[in-house]
């Protein structure tokens, strides 16, 4: 059977033709690039197309199914009447499936199952991602803003961060919330901090945040 | 206790009625949360309606009518309560094909620009490259409203000239790149290929049809009938909404509210010329002022009126074949719902129609219209090439196209 995996983010097609792989008898293409999609299609003459919910190419790519009636080997959206609830979840992973004429459902399910398995683990990983970069963007927060305490108010770190933490502890908010406030004053009465190639005004009061 | 809405939309500025109901409070004020979900397909929109990731959807009207009729998947009902507006499309050419068949610039004449276009379209089908078209879905308006227009100007759909389906995000890229010679897509997307000097505006689609139907409020038929009363707070929000939004004291704000990253991604000097309906044409060029290019809410305009789901189904019959069924026709007209409209704002200061259904295109000058409550002066519907479309006669009315 030869499966297409259309999906512009290269790091999950690849996710799903790994998964893909555990599947007998299947042949995988992967195509990431936008151009001349429905000629690639074409040539690779799928029995399945896997597509991510978010590609943009997803209605050129049924009006090409829906005109191509004519062709030898039409291809439909996949649609198990007798199974909304997998369709749903299919939908919810954010992947939608186009089959061959012909091909029976119990040939489609279990890829359908596999895809819906892998782009559900994908997104796992990319929320764990976010969230990490979520905590380092907190880190660096509290580093600034003990970096603006330190520098002010001529406190150790370990001052400041104390400091920090019993504000935070006093008005019932977590350190990172009084270390943005502290950024957003600072920027509100010393100016925006400098992007890479602005210069700092000179004779102006404040802290180099740019020094190591 | 406040109820949520999730509703599917796509980056274009006819998302607008839902996101300024969102944003202005006005959902709120009839006990919704809206939640608004972004996808950059139509048949994304459409899968998250039909699998429950969503409760109501902009979308184009022609899809809501195919999904109900089973064009392309099996049938699943859907239902419109109410119409997010008319027109606001264009039709952008590559500039060089535009100065040849709008040569005094402006928007054109439609069927001067057809039929100059129609010359140019058998000169290169003679050279074996015909002229290349693209829409943004096979069920959109744009589809019909381009189809409709070039078959008018002697131009036969699919065989003098082609028509593809390319994704409004990438429609500038098309025109650059050579893939098609003009487009015809919603606002921001025409103002973008202009702005990149890569086409010009030769049409307003509300020159094909001055009050031609395009973005319609659908949800599920069976979601509707359960939620009824959220359905009907929507419609009113949804009104307000459209009130706000054609306030040129609120062009501004609405442009930068649009703007923002969550919603369309565009910039908001751009969003605001579709809203002002001054548009520029041309890079380079002065704004242009067509009045009611948009048209989100005066005389009625978000009234879901049977004859225009009908109108649609004829054009779907039209250019996909197939005999005319009194019992699809019927199916079609009931997609539209003006008594869900109605039922949402009876009692309300909001002008209702007395009738469900009207004759398209009938109107040459300004005319007062019978009303259930209210006061309606509807202006000219006229299409450009004076047909007029009478529900009630159908296959007539197909067997007079060309």
């Amino acid at each position: 059977m030869r499966i297409a995996v259309v999906d512009e983010s290269a790091a999950r097609a690849s996710v799903i033709r790994e998964g893909l792989a555990e599947i007998e008898d299947c042949e995988i293409f992967v195509v990431t690039e936008r151009r001349g999609l429905v000629a690639h299609i074409g040539q690779i003459a799928p029995d399945i197309v896997l597509i991510d919910l978010g590609n943009p190419s997803r209605d050129v790519l049924e009006e090409y199914f829906a005109v191509s009636r004519a062709l030898a080997r039409p291809i439909a959206m996949f649609v198990d009447e007798s199974d909304e609830e997998a369709l749903a979840a299919s939908v919810e992973a954010g992947v939608s499936s186009y089959v061959v004429d012909g091909l029976a459902p119990h040939r489609i399910r279990p890829i359908l199952d596999l895809a819906v398995r892998r782009f559900n683990a994908f997104s796992r990983l990319e929320a764990d991602l976010a969230d990490a970069r979520g905590r380092l963007a907190e880190r660096e927060a509290v580093d600034k803003a003990k970096r603006i305490l330190m520098q002010s108010r001529g406190l150790a770190e370990h001052e400041a961060y104390a400091e920090l933490r019993a504000t935070a502890m006093r008005q019932s908010r977590r350190i990172v919330d009084i270390a943005e406030a502290i950024l957003t004053a600072d920027q509100l009465l010393n100016g925006p901090p400098p992007g890479p190639s602005a210069r700092r005004p000179t004779g102006r009061k404040g802290h180099d945040r740019t020094a190591p | 206790m406040t109820q949520e809405l999730a509703i599917g939309f796509l980056p274009l500025v006819d998302a607008c009625l839902p996101i300024l109901a969102h944003e202005h409070g006005f959902a709120e004020a009839e006990g919704l949360s809206l939640r608004l979900v972004r996808d950059v397909s139509w048949a994304t929109v459409l899968d998250r309606l039909l699998y429950g990731q969503t409760d109501a959807a902009h979308l184009v009207a022609p899809l809501a009518i195919a999904t109900t009729l089973g064009r392309g998947r099996p049938a699943k009902p859907l239902s419109v309560p109410f119409v997010l507006g008319l027109n606001g499309n264009a039709i952008t050419l590559r500039s060089d094909l535009a100065a040849y068949v709008c040569p005094a610039g402006g928007l054109g004449d439609p069927a001067a620009v057809g039929a100059a276009l129609a010359q140019v379209a058998h000169r290169r089908m003679a050279s074996g490259r015909a002229l290349r078209l693209g829409v943004v879905h096979r069920y959109s308006s744009h589809n019909y409203m381009l189809r409709y227009w070039l078959a008018a100007c002697g131009l036969r759909p699919d065989q003098d000239v082609e028509i593809a389906t390319i994704a409004p995000p990438f429609c500038a890229d098309a025109l650059e790149a050579g893939e098609v010679d003009g487009i015809c897509v919603g606002e921001p997307w025409n103002s973008v290929a202009v702005e990149r000097g890569v086409g010009t505006i030769v049409l307003a689609t509300a020159q094909i049809w001055r009050r031609g139907v395009e973005k319609v409020l659908a949800w599920r038929e069976s979601v509707m009938e359960e939620r009824r009363p959220q359905a009907e707070a929507l419609v009113r929000a949804l009104v307000a909404a459209a009130r706000h939004f054609i306030d040129p004291a609120n062009w501004d704000a609405n442009a930068a509210l649009l703007a923002r990253r969550a919603y369309l991604d565009a910039s908001p000097e751009i969003i605001r010329r579709a809203i002002s309906d001054r548009l520029l044409l041309r890079q380079g060029g002065e704004p242009v002022h067509y009045p009611d290019f948009m048209f989100q809410y005066r005389e009625a305009a978000n009234f879901p009126w049977v004859s225009q789901a009908q109108w649609l189904y004829t054009q779907m019959l039209r250019w996909e074949g197939g005999a005319f069924d009194s019992v699809e026709a019927a199916r079609a007209g009931r997609v539209f719902r003006p008594d869900v409209y109605r039922a949402a704002l009876i009692g309300s200061g909001e002008p209702l129609p007395g009738a469900s259904s009207k004759v398209e295109g009938s109107l040459a000058g300004p005319m007062a219209v019978g009303t259930q409550q209210g006061l309606i002066t509807m202006e000219p519907n006229h299409f450009f090439d004076g047909r007029i479309f009478d529900p009630a006669a159908m296959p007539a009315y197909l067997a007079g196209l060309p």
